[in-house]
């Protein structure tokens, strides 16, 4: 019998397969039927900061600022006290999932700045969040800002939230740090639970007929689990905290290689997007079967086996891939020629 | 008293508070100022508040007050218990209904915030026409004086009406009493189920009609016993007084508060006294304390049931010592003996004498006076000039009080007076902006100090009419008793003033309203130790003299430094506790921080954090500013108009405008209520933050910014070089593009600085960007201030070049028709309103030859509001006439027009072919024959009829002197009927529906925002499915009337649908062809408005979207095409391009409904996606249906 629990957090889950932040956690049935495909665990959607101030602002509008100044009209909407804001149908949502679900539900913020928001971080744990994702999205455009000021605004966001409760806090990182490794290292010294590796932003596009500048957001591939891939494996067994491996999975070949890499966890999205929730089913059954056939026994037999402490070549997690292909006439260690 | 607890709102909603407590029925129609009584009980059954019987009332929105008292009517005699709110011309269109429910003896109660009823002109305040105009309807009549007596006479009136069974109108003072912020002892539901027996009400539900135990009733009777049956309900008539008072007396027992049908206040021997109702009683009440404390032998009639009216209740209440008495009346009955209370007091009195009473020594000497006409302030100066009057030996009758009426001196002269009831009395006023919160920040103030038990609070608000940039006054009263002043603060009264726009300076004499020693408030960036030198002379001589405390705050700067924007309340208002000496300083401001948490709660904590670090600031950034001992300053405060405008305008609009329209006199008023055009030109108010600036390089002068914007503000001129000679150095022109233009002819786009009001509009919809730089435009919005001067000089430029010959414009294009004048300019409409521009269109392409009946709501406001309108003429003198009749009536009264036109035209061709006149019989030929259907034929038949006057002059007959009073008739007159959804869909539609059919020339342009903008949202049946309005909190559950293809049925109806910022071309091809179709058209043009949800700064970007999700399909119907065998609709927009959701989530109207009711919001989406598709599958069928007659017949 194969044993695919792993430790997340300092939970025990039966597999390490844990949906990521998607609109599938924000229906309850989806949600049971991710469960009953074997989700160990089910991250939130998350809960945006500029959503909680954007509703703070429309309902500041709505209840108390109406008025033009025109003697015939006061009002111009009718001010509902049953709206709902996001954090309010957040909370409802956390505790619904609570109520119908069996597996951890790790709550998910997202935010730039330490302020007021941090402080939603307390009533998501006191409506039973097992845990807390901080995806932390700063974009510091303001050119006199050095790497170093970035890496403290995350780390002054992390130990506000620490402040506030004591469930175990991941936070959801980019790649776009000077020191990937070295900044992990500083949010382990600052009481980071675990990392996930990487996030993926909605990236600008320019409209050629408008000239405007629009979102685009496009589901993953797999080959973005390889950037992930490279540092969860240069990372694994030099940090003592929970490596989540998220971006671009897709296939349990994808989960399999980030486990080998050191990943404690592989998050899913965009194919559970794509097939449907039953889909994590098939990839939990696509481990076991590489597991059964390459006869592993357990997951924490071969999780971090081909970190960059482990691999048969560490060297190739350091280069880039261009240098590789140059230097490929080279014959990997131990074949024989 | 037990039983009670207090609370601090307007008189509407302590009428609506009782109301939905005792009611299972409400069916009402918004109308100002009784539209709050209705909304708040929809709130309230929206949010599952329950009757006393645990029911949650039905509230049903109908589509005229007629409907809603038909509705009431059925209601009733099905034996619910039925309410209704209104006013005014509401209240007329319900009298069928009132006389029929009183007929029946049904018990039911309307509450009516009354209000004047439009004669000379419209008016939405108060007074007491429309309430008498009802008197005779067989309602009993209870009138409140002030907010805790409609709270107190809602109930009592729904105790007297069960148990009497005569219906009951219970009315207040609108806006004076429907408006007022008061404390009130509100009654417990012990009290209110004490008032009102189950036995009571199951016998009201019993008289109900029912199949089970059926009746007849509202048969015809004949001659032979309808009078009988008209008398047999005397005996409930006679009962009612009694009824009523044992109503006033069990609520006396229940609460303390005891009530009398005429409620005598004064000295026991009086000899002079006042008969009122409503409340000018409460000014009269301390008016009255005030002479008696100096010894004066005067007394008060308060008048609580003027119907039925008891004679024999109002002689008792009169001391017998009584020798003169002055009967007021808040109403006008031209033409009559007298208003209606002063000949039931002179009846009542007359017959008491006549029959041999013998309470009073002689038959006391009665006056009737008018007073408090349309809210005109009603003032102890005023009350006791009526006293004084009185004390004469031959005081006038029939006269007017407040007034100076210099035409027919029916007016008695009055000094103000400082009351003693106001000593202890805090008074404070605030000179605020609509937008910045002021009111609000005020009546939050007033609930903080209201929840004091030992102190008491009032509150009134003084609004213009217009919607950008609106001036609200405050006016509130702190003291330690129940507040009863009735009237506005007056001169040297206010211990406070506040300026909250330094703007008002320039336009406000506010310190005249400082009393001694008051303090002085202004937001100012300009700091502490240089303020001082920015005020006018007049404004440091009245510091000076009064004493006053001045202090200064840059609330701007502490309200954008907290995260607050340009919402300025919270620092005012921060301001105002730290300096009135209302409150200790620390308290108020520990109750202002803990009115900012529980306004926000949960739902806000960045606010509340906000609100708290602009607290925190406005006390650190408040400085007191030493008021030195000579006046130094050498500026004046400008003339509100130009001192070269007219001489009506300086006299009359320019005195309005600088609010000093109480003094202007009778005599100087037009008696018909006609006024001229052009005079918002005048009104300069500076409301942009930031003006366009044109790029000249980089224009292609397409003419869409003209197009776009809503006040008429940016401008197209094409002139020779010639003309630009003499130009400010910084006026820019340049040679125009286009082969149409002579060479070397200039064009200009140039910019009013001082009208436009910031939209930004103009630069949303230029197509041209700089090709090295994507976010620089040929239109760029800059600063206002340092460009005011400069560009008010290249306006006054632009306004000398000559208009662009109107023959020579060529219509099809945006460039050629946007060089037309417009002839609407400037109005008090939204910033970024989408109404304004489809009227500014219209006066640009048929100004010269139009006339205009308008609809009351938005667009007869700032169409027609005092003291301006912003419609004007051509220099030529020509331009749109214009008048508002009814809300209801509109499209009637634009076919009088139609008709009128017609009339004068086959007389004119009557005449003109008359042998005797012997008139040039190739010209009449030519004038016959005239081609006008362009402009150079219209011009041309100007000329010829201009040479038919000529001709005329030289013969002397009276067929001549006609032809000539007519002759212009012959040049051809373009009739439009304008109005908003809530005329066409719902009040107007039987008329409109019945124009459309007569088949007669009109053009009608329905504005259509979706909801009633000018009464603040309410549903009208254009309100798409799924969007939330007033009446339809939970999203309207059915979808938008479709008005085209009810027009389009008659296939004789010209009928457009467009949406101005998606097509624009579309929107002027459409314009011209609608008008140029010889029957009726209808142009349903869709107005994005602030009702929706949107800032309209995004106005043009919502009509894409509407346009391109279907919500709205762009078409032409044009039954011409029908006689060429073509299809007469033409679909001018494609298949929806993006979802329904992603136009309905950017409006607040559907997003919020995501957050309120998620479920439904997900199933009326689902169903209006499928709507539209549906829709334009209907439509692209009809659409290519066949015309084709060959076709046909093979």
């Amino acid at each position: 019998m194969i044993d695919l629990s792993t430790d997340y957090l300092g939970m025990k889950l039966k597999n390490p397969l844990v949906p990521s932040a998607s609109p599938l956690a924000r229906n309850l049935d989806l949600a049971k039927r991710l469960e009953d495909a074997g989700a160990a665990a089910i991250v939130m959607n998350s809960l945006f900061e500029e959503e909680v101030s954007e509703d703070e602002e429309r309902l500041d509008h709505l209840m108390h600022h109406q008025e033009i100044g025109h003697g015939e009209a006061s009002s111009y909407l009718p001010a509902d006290a049953a709206y709902k804001t996001h954090l309010e149908a957040y909370l409802e949502q956390l505790e619904g999932l609570k109520q119908s679900l069996e597996i951890p539900v790790i709550a998910s913020l997202n935010g730039t700045t330490p302020g007021g928001w941090v402080a939603h971080a307390r009533e998501l744990e006191q409506a039973g969040a097992d845990a807390l994702e901080l995806n932390v999205y700063y974009m510091p455009n303001d050119l006199s800002q050095t790497s170093v000021d970035v890496e403290k605004r995350y780390i002054e966001v992390l130990t506000a939230v620490n402040r506030e409760v004591r469930i175990p806090v991941i936070m959801k990182l980019s790649s776009q740090f000077s020191s990937v490794g070295n900044f992990v290292q500083q949010l382990a010294a600052a009481g980071v639970d675990g990392v996930s590796l990487f996030n993926r932003y909605y990236l600008p596009d320019i409209d050629l007929e408008t000239l405007a500048v629009v979102p685009s957001l496009k589901l993953s591939s797999s080959v973005e689990s390889r950037l992930s891939m490279r540092w969860i494996a240069i990372l694994a067994g030099r940090v003592d905290i929970t490596l989540a491996a998220t971006s671009g999975i897709h296939t349990a070949d994808d989960a399999i290689k980030l486990l080998l890499a050191g990943a404690d966890v592989t998050h899913m999205c965009s194919a559970l997007l794509h097939h449907g929730p039953e889909y994590l089913g098939e990839v939990l059954k696509g481990i076991e079967l590489w597991m059964q056939e390459h006869e592993y026994t357990s997951i924490s037999q071969l999780k971090g086996s081909v970190s960059h402490a482990k691999a048969i070549d560490p060297a190739a997690f350091e280069r880039s891939n261009y240098i590789k292909t140059l230097d490929s006439f080279h014959s990997p260690d131990g074949v024989w020629r | 008293m037990a039983g009670q607890h207090k609370l601090t709102i307007e008189g509407n909603e302590a009428a609506a508070y009782i109301a939905h407590r005792t009611n299972e029925v409400i069916a009402i129609y918004p109308i100002t100022p009784s539209s709050a009584m209705g909304e708040m009980s929809d709130t309230w059954s929206n949010q599952g508040r329950k009757n006393l019987w645990g029911a949650i009332p039905e509230v049903v929105e109908m589509q005229s007050e007629a409907g809603a008292a038909g509705t009431v009517h059925g209601s009733l005699q099905s034996g619910a218990l039925t309410t209704t709110f209104t006013s005014s011309q509401g209240l007329l269109l319900m009298i069928p209904n009132m006389y029929k429910i009183a007929g029946e003896l049904t018990s039911a109660v309307f509450h009516v915030a009354a209000r004047s009823i439009a004669a000379q002109a419209l008016s939405i305040f108060g007074d007491h026409s429309d309430v008498m105009a009802v008197r005779q309807t067989g309602f009993a009549m209870l009138s409140s004086n002030s907010v805790q007596e409609v709270m107190d006479f809602a109930l009592i009136a729904q105790a007297a009406t069960l148990r009497g069974r005569i219906p009951l109108l219970h009315f207040f003072d609108g806006f004076r009493t429907s408006h007022e912020v008061n404390q009130v002892e509100v009654p417990d539901d012990d009290i209110l189920r004490s008032m009102l027996p189950a036995a009571l009400i199951r016998a009201h539900r019993k008289r109900g009609l029912t199949p089970d135990a059926p009746v007849l009733r509202g048969s015809s009777q004949n001659p032979d016993v309808y009078f009988q049956g008209r008398e047999s309900v005397n005996p409930y008539y006679d009962a009612m007084p009694d009824i009523v008072q044992a109503c006033f007396d069990a609520y006396a027992e229940l609460t303390g508060r005891q009530y009398r049908l005429f409620e005598y206040h004064g000295a026991e021997d009086a000899e002079r006294i006042i008969v009122i109702m409503g409340s000018g009683a409460e000014a009269a009440h301390e008016t009255v304390d005030h002479l008696l404390a100096r010894g004066e032998k005067v007394g008060l009639l308060k008048v609580r049931l003027y119907r039925p009216f008891s004679s024999a209740h109002l002689i008792a209440a009169i001391p017998a010592t009584v020798k003169k008495i002055a009967v007021l009346d808040r109403t006008k009955e031209p033409g009559a003996g007298g208003e209606p209370l002063y000949k039931d007091v002179v009846t009542a009195l007359a017959e008491y004498s006549g029959s041999g009473g013998d309470r009073f020594a002689a038959m006391p000497r009665i006056t009737g006076g008018r007073y408090g006409l349309s809210s005109k302030e009603f003032t102890p100066g005023m009350i006791k000039a009526v006293f004084d009057e009185l004390a004469g030996k031959a005081p006038k009758n029939h006269f007017t009080i407040g007034i100076h009426d210099d035409l027919t001196m029916s007016s008695l002269a009055w000094d103000e007076i400082h009351v003693d009831a106001n000593t202890g009395v805090t008074r404070c006023m605030f000179y605020g902006l609509g937008s910045d919160g002021t009111v609000s920040a005020n009546k939050n103030s007033i609930k903080i100090i209201g929840e004091d038990n030992d102190r008491y609070a009032q509150g009134y608000f003084v609004y213009d009419s217009k919607k950008a940039g609106a001036v609200t006054i405050s006016h509130l009263r702190f003291g330690p008793k129940p507040i009863h002043s009735s009237y506005l603060i007056g001169h040297d009264e206010a211990d406070f003033v506040a300026c909250h726009q330094p703007l008002f300076l320039e336009r406000y004499d506010m310190l005249a309203h400082a009393a001694e020693g008051a303090v002085f408030l202004l937001n100012s960036h300009h700091p502490a130790d240089v303020v001082w030198h920015e005020l006018t002379k007049t404004m440091q001589q009245q510091m000076i003299d009064k004493k006053l405390q001045f202090y200064v705050i840059d609330a701007y700067k502490v309200a954008t430094e907290s995260g607050m924007g340009r919402r300025i309340n919270t620092v005012m208002q921060t301001c105002f506790f730290a300096i009135s000496g209302v409150l200790a300083k620390d308290e108020a401001i520990i109750r202002i921080k803990q009115a900012v948490e529980k306004t926000y709660g949960r739902k806000g904590a960045k606010i509340i954090e906000r609100n708290f670090a602009a607290i925190d600031a406005a006390l650190a950034c408040l400085h007191k500013v030493e008021v030195p001992e000579l006046a130094s300053s050498s500026s004046q405060m400008p003339l509100p108009v130009a001192a070269n405008a007219p001489a009506f305008v300086r006299q009359i609009t320019g005195e309005i405008i600088a609010g000093r329209g109480n003094a202007i006199p009778v005599s100087r008023m037009p008696a018909d209520g006609t006024w001229p055009l052009g005079t918002a030109a005048f009104e300069k108010r500076n409301l942009a933050l930031e003006i366009p600036v044109w790029d000249e390089e980089i224009c292609i002068h397409c003419g869409k910014c003209p197009f776009v914007c809503p006040h008429a503000a940016i401008r197209a001129k094409v002139f020779t070089p010639e003309d630009a000679a003499g130009a400010p150095a910084s006026f820019k022109h340049v040679p125009v593009i286009g082969r149409e233009f002579d060479d070397g002819m200039q064009i200009s786009y140039q910019v009013a600085p001082e009208d436009c009001t910031g939209c930004g509009l103009c630069v949303e919809i230029c197509p041209v960007r700089d090709k090295s730089n994507a976010s620089h435009k040929a239109l760029n919005m800059a600063p206002q201030p340092p460009l005011r001067e400069q560009e008010s000089e290249n306006w006054a430029f632009f306004l000398t070049l000559p208009e662009y010959n109107r023959e020579q414009i060529r219509w099809n294009g945006m460039k050629g028709a946007m060089l037309a004048q417009p002839l609407f300019e400037f109005s008090g409409a939204c910033v970024g309103c989408g109404e304004t521009p489809y009227i500014k269109l219209a006066t640009q392409l048929f100004g010269d030859r139009m006339v205009i009946a308008n609809a009351t709501g938005c667009s007869s406001i700032y169409g027609g509001n005092l003291p301006t309108t912003p419609y004007t003429t051509n220099s030529e003198g020509r331009g749109p006439a214009w008048s508002n009749s009814l809300f209801e009536d509109n499209a009637e009264f634009g076919l009088g027009f139609r008709l009128a036109i017609d009339a004068h035209r086959d007389y004119a061709e009557q005449l003109l072919q008359a042998a005797e006149l012997q008139l040039d019989a190739g010209l009449i030929a030519t004038i016959m024959a005239a081609d006008q259907s362009h402009e150079p034929g219209i011009h041309e038949q100007r000329k010829r009829i201009g040479q038919l006057k000529e001709q005329l002059t030289a013969i002397d007959s009276e067929m001549a002197r006609d032809l000539e009073s007519v002759a212009d008739y012959l040049v051809k007159k373009s009739v439009w009927i304008i109005g908003g959804d809530g005329w066409a869909y719902d009040i107007g539609f039987g008329g409109l529906d019945h124009v459309l059919a007569s088949g007669r020339n009109v053009n009608i342009l329905v504005l259509d925002t979706e909801v009633y903008s000018n009464t603040g949202g309410q549903m009208s049946k254009s309100t798409p499915l799924g969007a939330v309005a007033k009446f339809a909190a939970g999203g309207k559950a059915v979808a938008k009337k479709d008005l085209s293809m009810i027009a389009m049925a008659y296939e004789h109806v010209y009928v457009g649908h467009v949406a101005y910022g998606a097509r624009d071309m579309q929107t002027l091809k459409t314009f011209i062809e609608a008008e140029s179709y010889d029957g009726p058209s209808l142009i349903i043009a869709y107005s994005p408005c602030i009702a929706h949800g949107v800032d309209l700064s995004h106005n043009i970007r919502q009509q894409e979207l509407v346009v391109n999700s279907g919500h709205m399909n762009l078409l032409r119907f044009d039954p011409r095409r029908i006689a060429e065998g073509k299809n007469p609709l033409q679909l001018d927009s494609k298949k929806p391009t993006i979802p329904y959701r992603d136009f309905a989530k950017t409006e607040a109207r559907f997003a919020m409904l995501w957050s309120t009711h998620p479920e439904a919001a997900e199933a009326l989406m689902q169903r209006a996606q499928a709507g539209v598709l549906e829709r334009f599958h209907h439509y692209e069928q009809l659409a290519s249906l066949s015309y084709d007659k060959d076709e046909d017949a093979s």
